[in-house]
């Protein structure tokens, strides 16, 4: 890899005749010894390595998983158990791959997020970045896929709803799905698919992410202050042994979060009903995705009007795919020159916002649309009876009296006065409270999602004026240094 | 940066509380009052209970419900109820032996003519089922079907460590008492039973569907039969499940007294231990994993600081 002359001295005769057939030692060497790294990274800059940690825990435990596991809708469910009950250590393997699954998307959303707050993505690491959206792209169906495989309630709804997406594009909808099922619905024929896929996924990303690594060593690392480095003596540091042990000791840490989970709470974080056998005649009351995916499927719900010919199932769809494909546009979208945060105090606000947005998607897609988003504000609903008068005439009268019994009486008593006027097809219902739902908090989050990237973005950069960017890393170290020791003597 | 850092660890707490899906209109279960004993990081299931809930079972829920991922074996292994140190393969374990050969079972191998035999089962054999397929034992419960309880306490709850066996305890001891029930004859001339509710919104009559029972921690839907208010209908839904658990229902071998709480309370342990048996193991290894990455962070915390004290950033 380029990047900086290579130090590599081969120490002796056999390391100095393989340099020169495969100089694989040199390789390692240049990118992961004396590979200059800027020395102001902070742990934010730590989850990349995590990755690295997180995909080969994933690797390692499913090929375990695999030698025990079968894909067959009427074996399926119990091989998972058996691999918990009678596979010595198979619980650990099995609890590792499944809370695994979940740190590996926890440490991607910060490794993303780090990327946007210190402008990542910009010139000259655009090629990184859109290396990372196609891996963050694969690692979603991976995980989609491999979700179908113990063969739950909601490995299989839960599949249904997404797959049925495909169905609302026009002209090849139906055929896409077909292809992607195997066949018109989800059949033995589907988990065999999506098991072979799911194996071969993960060394496809393990691919791409050795050429993100390359497209990381061309430029060298950003860093929090966002200039380049300018010399390579006072801005950066070695690899080994400064960034091999300050990584070591936060992959440690994110360790212990990940081994409480697996020994504590191995399933707090998955959904009780995919330990019901799958049964394709019995649809859950709620299906919902993982935790990871609840912002895009909150996207997905949250357009229910159509626009011109467009039919709102399939804007949900092309909303839900877009909200991760402008993620590629994103290096052309941001067009401050500044990359930093820190220097740009505008955008930053915008940033946490951002953040927030996010998170409250996540929240929209684990409820219910429905629901109101503050239980307390909302009115009480009405009492509504309908009924057919013996003339043929229907009617509907309203009761919104303020103590909520006080309707109830009013509209039984009325009910009760109807029938024995003979009207027919009498009934007592309920009016829901106009309230702000989930449903609409969803709409609005949507809306400052896209805006943020396609608009807020690349006004921001032509109109903010941001703060003075330091001279240097070296400079903006000692300004730092010297600005925390003021502090400290305060 | 505080405040980058404060919402990344929101991410985190959020994702976890997000995952905690509430349960459609139903009455949240509880554990019981004390607890349970398995709870937390050092809780260990209590085996005399365990042991207790497995005579439940066997001689209530057996009849209707399967264990078809246990076996006997399963019985005397480590971390299970009978298990003993004498008989490291739970095969020998007398106990498990008598256990299985007390159920007789259809053997799956035929015999020289090509039939099946009824045999008494062995120790190596799962758990004798109560009906020989589906339909038979949708045929024998109203159409509807009693589900296996092999992990019955995984598939309910919100995956919190005990939700599930709280779920089963709540269930089972949460049945209205008979003398809440009352009968009236309805228009047709049937009988219909129905509970009567007095409190302050939740004000009408709830009619119980012949063959089905009311109980308020059951998800499901209780609208259709409520006369009432239809903004405040009773929490919970209506299953094919009559009480099982009546006072005295089975004869405790130790001499437990048998109330409606301790039987559900023992069979709800007892399914806790079956849907996960190896839970013992997992949580005996999860202190020494985490001492060891914590010793492993400090050592690291401490190589960082020296490697890095000759360096501003
Ligand atoms: C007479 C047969 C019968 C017996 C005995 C019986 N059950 Fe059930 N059980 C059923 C049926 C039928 C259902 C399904 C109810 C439904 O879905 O409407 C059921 C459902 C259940 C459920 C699932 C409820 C849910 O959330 O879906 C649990 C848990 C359960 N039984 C536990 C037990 C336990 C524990 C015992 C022993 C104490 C027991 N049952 C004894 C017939 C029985
Ligand atoms: C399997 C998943 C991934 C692995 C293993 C991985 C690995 C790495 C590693 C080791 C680094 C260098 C250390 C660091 O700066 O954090 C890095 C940097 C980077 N990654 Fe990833 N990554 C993954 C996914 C992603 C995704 C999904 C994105 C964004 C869409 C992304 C964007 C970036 C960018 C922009 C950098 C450069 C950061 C900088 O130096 O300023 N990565 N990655």
């Amino acid at each position: 890899m380029s990047g900086h002359e290579s130090t590599y001295k081969p120490g002796n005769a056999f390391t100095k005749w393989l340099d020169s057939r495969l100089p694989i030692i040199r390789l390692a060497s240049d990118s992961f010894i004396d590979f200059p790294t800027p020395k102001n990274l902070n742990y934010w800059y730590t989850f990349g390595g995590i990755l690295a940690i997180c995909l080969a825990i994933q690797i390692i435990t499913g090929v375990i998983l695999a030698m025990h596991y079968t894909p067959d809708v009427t074996q399926a469910f119990a091989s998972v158990e058996r691999i918990m009950r009678d596979v010595p250590f198979g619980w650990l393997m099995r609890n590792i791959h499944t809370v695994g699954a979940s740190m590996f998307f926890l440490a991607v959303y910060i490794h993303m997020f780090r990327g946007l707050y210190y402008g990542s993505h910009k010139a000259p690491r655009e090629v990184l970045w859109l290396l990372g959206c196609v891996i963050f792209f694969l690692m979603i169906a991976t995980a989609f896929l491999g979700y179908m495989l113990p063969w739950g309630q909601m490995s299989l709804h839960g599949a249904n709803v997404i797959v049925n997406l495909f169905g609302a594009i026009p002209l090849v909808g139906e055929s896409i799905k077909a292809w992607l099922l195997g066949g018109p619905s989800i059949g033995n024929q589907t988990l065999q698919r999506f098991f072979s896929l799911h194996y071969l996924l993960p060394f496809m990303i393990a691919g791409v992410v050795i050429l993100h690594i390359w497209a990381l060593h061309v430029p060298g690392n950003g860093n929090p202050e966002g200039v380049e480095v300018k010399d390579v003596e006072k801005d950066t540091v070695p690899f080994h042994p400064y960034y091999t042990v300050k990584d070591g000791f936060a992959i440690v840490v994110f360790l212990i979060i990940f081994a409480v989970l697996v020994f504590y709470l191995p399933n707090v974080l998955g959904h009780a009903d995919n330990y019901i056998e799958a049964n394709p005649l019995i649809t859950p009351s709620h299906i919902v995705p993982e935790w990871y995916m609840l912002p895009f499927y909150a996207i997905l719900r949250a357009i229910t009007f159509d626009i011109g010919p467009i039919q709102a199932k399939l804007l949900g769809v092309i909303a839900m795919f877009a909200s991760i494909g402008v993620l590629f546009l994103l290096p052309w979208l941001d067009t401050s020159k500044v990359k930093s945060m820190r220097y740009r105090p505008v955008a930053r606000q915008f940033f946490f916002a951002f953040v927030a947005a996010g998170l409250m998607l996540g929240w929209c897609g684990a409820s219910n649309p429905d629901d109101p988003v503050f239980p307390s504000l909302k009115g009480a609903d009405a009492i509504v009876v309908e009924f057919t008068d013996p003339d043929g005439t229907k009617g509907t009268v309203t009761f919104k009296e303020k103590r909520e019994i006080d309707a109830y009486e009013a509209g039984d008593a009325f009910q009760e006065q109807k029938i024995a006027e003979g009207a027919t097809g009498v009934t007592l219902g309920t009016q829901t409270a106009k309230t702000f739902t989930f449903l609409h908090l969803a709409q609005i989050l949507t809306g400052f999602y896209f805006a943020y990237f396609l608009i807020i973005l690349p006004l921001l950069g032509l109109r903010e004026t941001p703060k003075d960017e330091p001279e240097s890393i070296h400079k903006a170290v000692l300004a730092g240094k010297r600005g925390s020791a003021a502090a400290a003597t305060e | 940066m505080t405040i980058f850092r404060t919402l990344a660890a929101g991410l985190g707490a959020l994702a976890l509380t997000l995952s905690a899906q509430a349960a459609g209109g139903a009455k949240h279960a509880h554990a019981p009052d004390d607890g349970w004993p398995f709870a937390g990081p050092v809780g260990q299931l209590e085996m005399d209970s365990v042991q207790r809930g497995y005579q439940v079972y066997r001689e209530v829920c057996s009849s209707c419900h399967g264990m078809d991922l246990l076996s006997y074996r399963n019985l005397g292994e480590k971390g299970g109820p009978y298990y003993d140190p004498a008989y490291p393969n739970a095969n020998d374990n007398p106990m498990v032996k008598a256990f299985a050969a007390s159920d007789e079972i259809l053997d799956p191998i035929p015999n020289d003519a090509g039939d099946h035999d009824y045999r008494p089962a062995r120790t190596s054999d799962p758990f004798r089922t109560p009906y020989a397929n589906k339909q038979a034992a949708r045929a024998a419960n109203g159409g509807a079907l009693p589900p296996d309880l092999s992990v019955i306490t995984k598939a309910r709850g919100d995956g919190a460590d005990g939700s599930g066996a709280s779920y089963v305890f709540s269930l089972l001891s949460g049945y209205p008492d008979s003398d809440e029930i009352s009968t009236r004859t309805g228009d047709d001339g049937l009988n219909v039973n129905y509970l009567r509710f007095n409190e302050e919104h939740l004000h009408g009559t709830l009619v119980q569907p012949a063959g089905q029972y009311y109980n308020p921690y059951f998800s499901g839907d209780t609208g259709a039969q409520w006369d009432g208010d239809p903004r405040h209908v009773p929490e919970g839904g209506f299953l094919a499940m009559a009480p099982q658990l009546i006072e005295g229902r089975v004869e405790y071998i130790d001499g437990t007294e048998a109330s409606v709480e301790q039987m559900a309370y023992d069979v709800a342990q007892f399914l806790q231990w079956a849907g996960d048996p190896k839970q013992e193991q997992r949580k005996a290894l999860g202190l020494p994993s985490i001492l060891y990455l914590l010793l492993l962070a400090i050592l690291l915390w401490f190589s960082y600081h020296r490697i890095w004290r000759n360096v501003d950033h």
